[in-house]
């Protein structure tokens, strides 16, 4: 599996990323390194085997549906780049 | 010409009435001030971490169960990765694949004295988004306080055919969770959200056509004119030679048409993966067994109860269920009058009338079952006419005045003495001499015209049988 | 008497209970060791001396007032600069933070709180705790105070440091896929990654959910498992903690190994492992021998695969976990007239090389065309390897192996080949797969430059690790050397 630099540029677009074409060539080299690294896995055949999200299983862990306390506006907005009345603010979204 | 049918499905959003957030202890006020209901979990500070409210997971298993749905005996939560500025962690809380907490089940519907069986596809839990407002032209602002509220999505399969048909799913639907308590069923205020798919096809074909999603239903009238006018476009597309391309529309409620959105960029990838901050639910046959056992009488049921206990005809029965309120509203009023029918005609016919009027829920109504009951009665034992007990519905829904009081005050008490209204007939027979004798000359529709006026000499309180009988004796002499 | 930042924990407060030294000393030498060495050592990202002071003045207020004391009361502790600080600035080395002041306390440091511990600042790292070196720090690199022209190790190089230039009695470091261990053999201190679910995670800024793990980092066994008692134990806030009871680890330490099974797995010796490591970590297995424990070779054959696996897994969890850095919120953003533009501009503003680059290929992993190839296959082979070492651990009571295949590298040498930086974790990624607990002591050194041993246990067996750590350091004294600063 090798993966082209146009590729990396719709990765980078997915995961919000402005890469430059420099960047984007040194992470073409770069993961498709890495990729190389992971066909040996191919080598297991792991077809019978279950996947393993979590080392140590547990189930069913919930709260009680208590209201708690939480931040006040202030703190919640403290370190916001850009807040109004209690508001956070950004760039105007064009969709809807 | 080639006729159409259209192929609905319906994806249905409903907050759950828990007192906190899904994944952390902000409490689910709606209508409070901006970010006011936050905390480092629901604004997806760096560090922290969710743990599920069991009261949602039970909410989910509960509707999941009244729709007949089949309990994964172990369900995970997903991440949904993607990008929005109401969106604080990057990726949104969901389930997916095959292990929803409820799957497969069904809704029954009646539309045209037809039941119908719809599909129910699945039944999931996940967390609500921020709220974004436009203010400027250069800037957006956003509220967190809906984020992270517990959210239930309920996919239906593609079993609708009409906008008549999806109206009454959702009817029936919302009337399902309103029964459980899981959800208010406010469209309006967003608790409840529609976005139906809809395609189009030759009548008996099996193929599916293309689909759009339509969204910014608020209503059921949003509903119903939006999916209406939604098949007619496309099959004007069709009609016309062209292609329905799949796409989201957006219906708009000032204009009353459908206007579609700004595709996006590019399509949507949301790398689902199982959230490794949260461990998998495992239920057991005891606990959905439990689950099973604490469902309420549910609208299907009830509707099927009312017919036969109060004798009432289908349709009062299914309009009166709609709401579990509405339902207790006319059980607790039929309890206190014996005319279960009257009560039904009066709740389907003024109340909701007015309280549709006035925008207001039955849970807001200053007419009590009690207080409607009571004014059945006055007019059961001819206190008063029905046409005064409209009046005094008035009085009672504006005031929420009990009825005895007031027709005391207002001195509304139906006039019953023969003498008095034998007094005020004879003289205005005297008055209309011409017209009596026209009368009894045998043009009977001037009846009308005498009862009309003791009526109007009596500010209505006449009571109309005696004073036709009074009329009657007097031509008979 | 020595001087007071020399001392380990559990010499202090014995002085502190005899009444020989006051927290305010305490801190005072603390900080003073920190001014005199830090500008060449780099440790800190931030030094809170007036907070660490008013916590020690609150100390010797309450032993003045008679009160009985937690044991770690008074005591400096250094933290990693991923742990959530109530109003300290917590950066996770990187610049997207922009200096961001949580408004609320890591569950492990509101113990710690509890506990009456001083704060002294907050340690460097590899930006996100992604890197093995330190390196990667947004903000500057941090040297080993053995050499100070190699790294410490990382991504918990900082706090390796600040330990081991004894700039703080105690350190909290975070382990993904050996970010305490690594650095702690590079360092010469003593590092235990516990098992996953022991430490609530509520608070650690996330690297990958389902491997990380807080865990101490100290100058000996005994101060280990002080640290360790203090932050175990499970948490409401986080769903992953384990609702297991939490043993007394003092009483763990004890030199008491008759009888004790030792696995030694090949495949950890075969991976680049340099002679003198091997030879030092086949000698404190020889010393564990003489003083009463068995030891024999065992194969794990999984073991192999651990290292691509995990470099699925954590950056895919990862990818999802930096998602939430987008301009909105809090930390930087590069302003631009819509959204997209501005998230986009703001990550590659904020973000240095590494992170994007694991960013990149989480969020390439995870797509729905490769999401069976690569993550789901991943997971599997985590099967593979948890399954090795719950068969290993039927017969066995621990695991020996290196830390790292070498000792400390140079600054800059393995920075342009990140797959050589990353084998240098290749001993300790396996483990962290497969959930248990692994400790790292000081086991030699090789051209003045320490070397580690690391002993693995199955979940829950932090005791025995303990035990067997404490065993072999009581029997040897590479712990009693320091840097020369």
């Amino acid at each position: 599996m090798r993966i082209t630099s146009e590729y990396v540029g719709q990765i980078g677009r997915l995961s919000r990323l402005a890469l430059t074409d420099a960047e984007k060539e040194r992470l073409t080299t770069h993961l498709n390194a890495i990729l190389a690294h992971f066909e040996r896995l191919q080598e297991l055949d792991t077809t019978q085997v279950p996947p393993t999200a979590h080392s140590i299983p547990m189930e069913n862990v919930f709260r009680d549906d208590t209201p708690r306390p939480g931040l006040t506006p202030a703190e919640a907005t403290a370190a916001a780049p850009e807040s109004a009345e209690d508001m956070f603010v950004g760039p105007r979204i064009v969709e809807t | 010409m080639t006729e159409f049918e259209a192929v609905i499905g319906m994806e249905v959003h409903a907050e759950l009435l828990t007192a906190s957030k899904m994944f952390c202890g902000c409490p689910t006020t709606f209508g409070a001030a901006p970010n006011t209901q936050v905390c480092p979990v629901c604004l997806g500070l760096p560090g922290s971490l969710p743990v599920p409210n069991r009261r949602a997971v039970e909410f989910v298993a509960r509707t999941a169960l009244a729709l007949h749905c089949e309990i994964s005996p172990r369900s995970i939560f997903y991440r949904k990765n993607y990008y929005y500025p109401d969106l604080p962690k990057g990726y949104q809380v969901s389930q997916y694949g095959d292990d929803p907490i409820g799957r497969n089940g069904y809704i029954e519907i009646v539309v045209g004295g037809q039941t119908r069986r719809i599909g129910i596809r699945r039944c999931h839990l996940e967390e609500d988004t921020g709220k974004l407002f436009h203010v400027s032209p250069q800037t957006s602002e956003v509220d967190y306080n809906r984020s992270g509220v517990a959210l239930m999505e309920i996919v239906s399969e593609p079993d609708l055919r009409s906008a008549e048909e999806a109206r009454e799913y959702l009817v029936q639907l919302r009337a399902i969770l309103t029964y459980l308590g899981v959800c208010d069923g406010k469209m309006e205020q967003g608790s409840l959200r529609c976005e139906p798919n809809i395609s189009v096809r030759p009548k008996g074909s099996a193929a599916f056509g293309t689909k759009t999603e339509l969204k910014n239903l608020n209503s059921f009238r949003a509903v119903s004119r939006g999916i209406e006018y939604e098949i007619e476009r496309q099959v004007a597309v069709i009609r016309a030679g062209g292609q329905v391309t799949q796409e989201t529309w957006r219906w708009d409620e000032t204009r009353q048409v459908t206007a579609p959105m700004r595709s996006k960029e590019f399509e949507q990838e949301y790398r689902y993966f199982p959230d490794p901050d949260l461990v998998p639910m495992v239920f057991t046959p005891d606990w959905v067994q439990t689950q099973q056992e604490s469902l309420p009488e549910l609208p299907r049921q009830k509707q099927l109860r009312f017919q036969e206990q109060y004798g009432l005809p289908a349709y009062d029965a299914q309009i009166l269920t709609e709401t579990r309120a509405l339902a207790d509203y006319f059980e607790a009023a039929a309890a206190r009058h014996a005319d279960a029918k009257a009560v039904s005609n009066w709740v389907m016919g003024e109340l909701l009338g007015r309280l549709n009027a006035a925008s207001l829920d039955i849970s807001e109504s200053k007419v009590t079952p009690e207080g409607l009951a009571g004014l059945l009665d006055l007019v059961a034992n001819g206190t008063i006419s029905g046409k005064i007990a409209k009046d005094v519905f008035e009085e009672m829904f504006v005031s929420g005045k009990a009825p005895e009081a007031i027709v005391q005050e207002k001195g509304l008490t139906q006039i019953s003495d023969e003498g008095a209204l034998a007094t005020t007939l004879d003289a205005i027979i005297a008055a209309n001499p011409k017209e009596w004798e026209a009368l009894k000359g045998g043009k009977e529709q001037l009846t009308k015209f005498f009862v009309g006026q003791v009526m109007r000499a009596t500010k209505g309180r006449a009571n109309p049988q005696l004073v036709n009988d009074l009329l009657k004796q007097r031509l008979a002499s | 008497m020595a001087e007071l930042h020399t001392l380990t924990a559990h010499e202090l407060a014995d002085q502190m209970r005899r009444g020989a030294v006051s927290a305010r000393e305490i801190a005072e030498a603390t900080l003073a060791r920190i001014a005199a060495v830090d500008e060449r050592v780099k440790s800190f990202v931030t030094v809170t001396p007036e907070a660490a002071l008013a916590q020690a003045r609150e100390v010797d207020e309450r032993r003045a007032r008679g009160e009985a004391l937690p044991p770690l009361a008074g005591i400096p502790i250094a933290l990693k600069d991923n742990l959530c600080t109530r109003g300290v600035r917590t950066t996770c080395a990187s610049k997207i933070l922009d200096n961001w002041e949580p408004p609320y306390d890591a569950t492990v440091v509101a113990r710690l709180r509890a506990q009456h511990a001083v704060f002294v600042g907050k340690t460097n790292l590899d930006e996100f705790a992604m890197g093995s070196s330190t390196e990667n720090s947004g903000l500057f690199v941090t040297h080993n105070p053995w050499d100070l022209s190699r790294v410490p190790g990382g991504s918990s190089g900082g706090s390796a440091a600040a330990v081991a230039a004894r700039e703080a009695t105690l350190a909290l470091g975070s382990d993904t896929g050996g970010s305490i261990r690594q650095p702690a053999a590079f360092c010469g201190v003593v590092g235990l990654k516990p098992t996953y679910g022991r430490v609530s995670r509520y608070g650690l800024v996330a690297f990958a959910s389902s491997l990380d793990q807080i865990g101490p980092m100290a100058r000996d066994v005994t101060d280990a498992a002080l640290l360790l008692q203090a932050i175990s134990g499970s948490d409401p806030s986080d769903a992953t903690s384990a609702p297991v009871a939490v043993p007394d680890y003092m009483q763990a330490l004890r030199p008491e190994v008759k009888g004790l099974k030792l696995g030694v797995p090949r495949e950890f010796f075969a991976q680049g492992v340099a002679p003198e490591v091997e030879a030092a970590v086949r000698a404190a297995v020889d010393r564990l021998v003489a003083l009463g424990a068995e030891a024999e070779e065992v194969s794990m054959p999984h073991i192999d695969y651990a290292f691509p696996a995990f470099y699925i897994i954590a950056p895919a969890e990862a990818s999802s976990n930096l998602a939430r850095y987008d301009g909105v919120r809090y930390g930087l953003r590069e302003p631009a007239s819509d959204p997209t533009t501005m998230m986009e501009r703001t990550r590659d503003a904020g973000f240095g090389a590494e992170v994007k680059q694991r960013i990149m290929l989480g969020t390439f992993t995870l797509s729905a065309g490769y999401y069976d190839a690569y993550y789901l296959k991943a997971l599997k082979v985590r099967t593979l390897v948890k399954q090795d070492f719950d068969r290993a651990f039927e017969r066995f009571d621990l695991l020996v192996a290196p830390v790292t295949p070498t000792v400390a590298f140079a600054i800059g040498e393995r920075a342009n080949d990140p797959l050589q930086m990353k084998l240098a974790d290749v001993c300790t990624v396996p483990v962290n797969l497969a959930g248990g607990p692994a400790i790292a002591v000081p086991c030699g050194f090789h051209a003045g430059l320490p070397i580690g041993l690391q002993l693995m246990a199955k979940p829950f067996a932090e005791e025995t690790l303990l035990r067997a750590a404490y065993t072999y350091e009581q029997a040897t004294d590479w712990h009693l050397r320091a840097p020369a600063l």
